[in-house]
């Protein structure tokens, strides 16, 4: 049913869909962005942490007494005791506090902690040796679809193979960490954080379970995150770190700030689980799928992790006999947190590998044979149409050849291909637009940019609704104190803060049209706000600019409210979206480097509010996806228990060089009636997967495992 | 890191007259892109740092009789912009190997030189043999990176230079400065393989400073260097090759072979010069010095693929060349 809030319709659009540049970026260009690194407040001290130099072990002893001697030192807070036992190392033991950077430093470093040592294990990919190390905890089978033994005899060709993806971590370019300036009774954080109006209470929590403290109202916290440097799933939370960077601003009366090292970011902030696993898969002759299974293990550290949702995408229950078993390896890493779209290039990698293995083997296109199982899919004809585009856009006609058929000489060409899905569903969100008699209009909510261009997209909501330009419109966010807005996480973003914006402004501009209505001696229902004007669809002669109408208001400010989910409030976003990625790369055989040529990308999205930061957000997705395919892997050391590279030295990342073209097709003007749906997770999910297939039709045999160094690709070359 | 005093003397005597004859009391200052990480991560942490900034001796790039000098605190920048370099292909091809322009802005060609390890053991503090409770950390540990030749041990680290390959096969000299003068040496002898925790990577005594590189001219030789890497992005080598090749005819007379990111020094292989001389620079000649240059290659038990990038490291380096 149509409501006054509904998306306008395509020929009514100005700014929606449209490309138009973030309006932070001259901010962030000029330095004018503060981030929460970037806060040095009067009088602040500077806190360190120290951590864990066991990987497994209990803490028999910890001695500041050097510490407190040290010069500039101002205090410290326990976050572990003697007695407690940590699980990895860098697990966070005390914050310490000092006058400066550098004293913090050398008062850390003359903290001692003693530990009984516990036996650890860190390795995860050998799976039977972790099982006789007791770290493997038992699974059971996820049986679907039809009977299995009867599709494995009806398959034409299987193939078993092995394959899978190290354990990586966030590395926000801005770590986890905050400024706390905690001041009689108002307690301000500037925090590096995805959940803006999450943290008050997450805080207030921590600190009222420490009875010196006693009890913190969630409302004396004020958290301030105008920008951020990079979450990707890492920073919802407080963590041990920022309530114990509160306790030290108590204690000593000063701002403290408190943000990781770059080793404390790799081994204890971030955390994507790993998977391994044998695979089998079976079609028949015409490249009907018919039959996967697989038995999978990872670590998410300790705990470990949910398991990987495969057969992935290609997953019709009623027609592909499935049998997934997953094991838990339980590691003393820095434990897992949600990495973009949690599980899902994972399962890519578990799924589109083998299926493209399997189309080598039937001699099949791998275009044609995504294509033909595309109604095992939940959308055939949103991937029908994708794969179509993404073969125009990266040559595939023309460019594609028979695996390993790449001619002679070391560089060898390939192309390869992954399908991926998300929800992306829209969180809950509140929203007040605010429309002033000087004409300034403000959308207020305690939401947060992580970076993808929130700022962006709210502008364009309420621009669009006003008739109004970009410019026009101030954004306030990033700050709790505003109306309530969900956590950033899962792609649920652009589809919550959209709806409650624009109700939000709908709201707000029929009040005007009413006050207007009466200046203009017409009905409210008369009056069209577009192009900067106010004016009556009947008479054109009655017609106010903005701001003359909204000098009408006199004294008077209007506030429109907008929620999400609104019942009456129409159809504004949807969730379950699919794309489709190609990669066309080049293999030194003789050395094993990989490089990449290009990766085109085509994205469903409903609804695009603006194209250019939507494209942005799959470049982004795409440029992770190089440096997880080709690079990044927490390397750990089974002797020490200890991450061996936790810089960005030997934690290797891609340049400019390194990432070849991009090319990103957002699809338009197909399902805008869907509504906004999240575009942060879908791209980050199939890189790995396309770049790894496109090794193999480059190479004629499938490195295993992901990053694909130059070793482990002269290793399946030998093999082959 | 650690407190430390700062001098900047403004001679070469004077600086090491100011370094003391202990091993890690004292550090020498030259771009520090090294030993400021080095410093933040304690893993040096010296008392007194002694910065060669003020001693204008040290400086420059320059023709010198019919070849080259370099002065230690002349950059990579300063060497890839210099005219007298030009007929250094060798050395430039590795220079530019060094992709950050903020490390050839800062870092100098003597620091690439003395540049300390990259193994990851050491510089997470386990020492530069890589101890732990008593036991070599590399031989059963992540070593993908490590020694494929003069790995018997206790070292197992791989020298890091860049240019070290490059200036050994154009057979460069060295000059040190010690509180009681100067001697010069083969950039080769500068290198050794420590064969106990009491020894370092290099020959220098802990109070001598290097002052300057020469390298005699490259007239009639061809030279080439090739790296492989991952990167385009800064990025350490997995291997490199630097050749030079004096030619009577078509054929190699004097071949000099150098690898790189192979051994705990910059590993001059005899083999792959014998395989070379008397031989035309092609690429069955260049295949065949990359094979004898890891004949008695041992790998450990991650790193069996940096035998085959040093066959073709050597193969290209010598198609460079050619």
């Amino acid at each position: 049913m149509a409501t006054k809030y509904d998306w306008p319709a395509a020929d009514d659009r100005s700014l929606i869909g449209k490309r138009h540049n973030r309006v932070d970026g001259p901010a962030k260009a000029r330095g004018a962005a503060k981030y929460s690194y970037d806060r040095n407040l009067d009088g602040m001290l500077y806190a360190k942490l120290v951590t864990s130099t066991v990987p497994h072990g209990r803490i028999v002893g910890i001695d500041t007494s050097r510490a407190e001697k040290a010069p500039g030192y101002k205090g410290h807070v326990n976050i572990l005791n003697v007695g407690d036992e940590v699980q990895w190392a860098g697990a966070e033991i005390l914050a310490i506090c000092a006058d400066t950077e550098e004293h913090v430093r050398d008062a850390a470093a003359a903290v001692t902690v003693l530990y009984e040592s516990m036996p650890h294990w860190v390795k995860d990919e050998d799976v039977e040796k972790a099982g006789e190390a007791n770290r493997v905890k038992p699974a059971k089978d996820d049986t679907k679809g039809p009977n299995l033994e009867e599709a494995w005899k009806s398959a034409d060709a299987t193939v078993e193979g092995y394959y899978g993806l190290a354990v990586i971590t966030h590395c926000c370019l801005e770590p986890h960490g905050q400024v706390v300036d905690w001041t009689g009774d108002e307690i301000t954080v500037y925090a590096s954080t995805q959940a803006v109006a999450r943290i008050p209470g997450d805080l207030a929590t921590g600190l009222s379970r420490d009875e010196k403290i006693g009890t913190v109202a969630a409302d004396s916290v004020h958290v301030i995150t105008p920008y951020m440097g990079g979450g990707f799933g890492s920073k919802f939370n407080i963590d041990t770190w920022g309530i114990a960077c509160a306790k030290l601003s108590k204690m000593t009366g000063k701002p403290v700030k408190l943000m990781l090292d770059r080793d404390e970011e790799l081994m204890v902030a971030g955390g994507r689980p790993s998977d391994f696993g044998n695979i089998k898969v079976g079609a028949k002759k015409d490249g009907t799928l018919v039959a996967y299974e697989s038995e999978t293990w990872s670590t998410g550290g300790i705990a470990g992790r949910g398991s990987p949702p495969v057969p992935y995408v290609y997953n019709n229950e009623e027609r592909l006999a499935q049998k997934a078993r997953h094991l838990n390896v339980s590691t003393n890493i820095g434990p897992a947190r949600a990495w973009r779209a949690p599980n899902h290039p994972q399962a890519a990698v578990l799924t589109m590998c083998p299926m493209e293995d399997l189309a080598a083997k039937l001699d099949m296109n791998p275009v044609d044979f995504f294509k033909k199982n595309a109604d095992l899919t939940a959308r055939p004809e949103v991937y029908r149409y994708e794969i179509d585009k993404c073969a125009e856009m990266i040559g595939w006609a023309d460019k594609w050849h028979k695996r390993g058929d790449s001619g002679s000489g070391p560089v060898k060409r390939g192309l390869g291909m992954s399908l991926h899905t998300w929800g992306g569903r829209p969180h809950d969100s509140t929203c007040e637009v605010r429309i002033q008699p000087d004409g300034g209009v403000s959308v207020n909510m305690a939401s947060q940019d992580l970076g993808v261009g929130t700022y962006t997209t709210l502008s364009v909501v309420a621009a669009e609704t006003l008739g109004l330009q970009i410019p026009d419109i101030k954004v306030n966010i990033g700050s709790s104190k505003l109306p309530i807005s969900g956590a950033s996480g899962g792609s649920t973003t652009v589809g919550g803060t959209t709806a409650s914006t624009r109700r939000a402004t709908v709201n707000a501009l029929e009040e005007l049209k009413t006050v207007v209505a009466e200046a203009l001696e017409t009905e409210a229902d008369d009056l069209v706000a577009k192009d900067g004007k106010v004016f009556s669809k009947s008479d054109s002669s009655k017609s106010l600019t903005w701001q003359e109408a909204c000098r009408k208001l006199g004294n008077r400010t209007i506030t429109g409210q907008g929620k999400q989910p609104d019942r009456n409030g129409g159809k504004l976003n949807d969730s379950g979206v699919g794309g489709v990625q190609m990669a066309d790369v080049s293999v030194d055989v003789e050395t094993g480097i990989v490089s990449i040529n290009k990766i085109a990308a085509v994205q469903d999205v409903g609804l695009v509010i603006c194209l250019e930061q939507c494209e942005s957000q799959v470049y982004g997705s795409l440029i992770q996806g190089v440096a997880w395919a080709l690079y990044e892997e927490s390397i750990y050391d089974q002797t020490t228990g200890k991450m061996l590279n936790p810089d960005m030295e030997f934690y290797k990342l891609p340049g400019a060089g390194d990432i070849g073209e991009l090319e990103v097709h957002m699809v338009q003007n197909k399902y805008d009636d869907r509504g906004v749906i999240g575009i942060g997770e879908p791209p980050a999910i199939s890189p790995g997967a396309a770049i790894s297939n496109a090794v193999a039709n480059a190479i004629g045999v499938r490195v295993p495992t992901l990053p694909l160094t130059p070793d482990k690709v002269l290793a399946a070359l030998a093999n082959a | 890191m650690q407190n430390f005093e700062y001098i900047a003397p403004e001679s070469a005597i004077a600086a090491a007259q100011a370094l003391s004859p202990k091993a890690g009391l004292t550090a020498v200052l030259a771009g520090g892109t090294d030993l400021l990480s080095l410093m933040k991560e304690r893993v040096e942490t010296p008392t007194r740092v002694v910065s060669l900034r003020n001693i204008a001796a040290l400086r420059g790039v320059s023709k010198q009789g019919g070849g080259l000098r370099i002065g230690a605190m002349a950059t990579v920048q300063d060497l890839l912009d210099s005219k007298a370099a030009a007929g250094y292909a060798s050395l430039l091809q590795a220079a530019r190997g060094i992709t950050a322009p903020q490390v050839r802005a800062m870092g100098t060609v003597a620091g690439d030189l003395l540049q300390r390890p990259r193994c990851w053991y050491y510089r997470n503090g386990y020492g530069l043999l890589a101890m732990h409770d008593g036991k070599a950390l590399v031989p059963s540990g992540e070593n993908r990176y490590h020694a494929i030749l003069g790995n018997k041990g206790p070292a197992y680290f791989v020298s890091a230079s860049s240019l070290a390959p490059a200036l050994i096969s154009l057979g460069a000299q060295v000059t040190v400065a010690g509180p009681e003068g100067e001697r010069s040496m083969a950039v080769a002898d500068l290198f050794q393989i420590p064969s106990s925790a009491s020894e370092r990577e290099n020959t220098l005594e802990p109070n001598e400073i290097v002052t300057e590189i020469t390298v005699p001219s490259a007239s009639g030789w061809k030279t080439g260097t090739y790296e492989v890497r991952q990167r385009q992005l800064l990025d350490w080598p997995l291997v490199t090759a630097s050749v030079a090749l004096r030619m009577r005819g078509n054929r190699v007379s004097d071949a000099r072979v150098v690898l790189g990111h192979v051994a705990p020094i910059p590993w001059r292989s005899s083999e792959a010069e014998t395989a070379l001389n008397g031989q035309a620079a092609n690429e069955s000649s260049g295949e065949a010095a990359g094979k004898a240059a890891v004949a008695a290659a041992t790998p450990l038990s991650q790193n069996e693929a940096k035998v085959q990038l040093a066959t073709i490291a050597v193969k290209r380096a010598v198609a460079m060349a050619g």
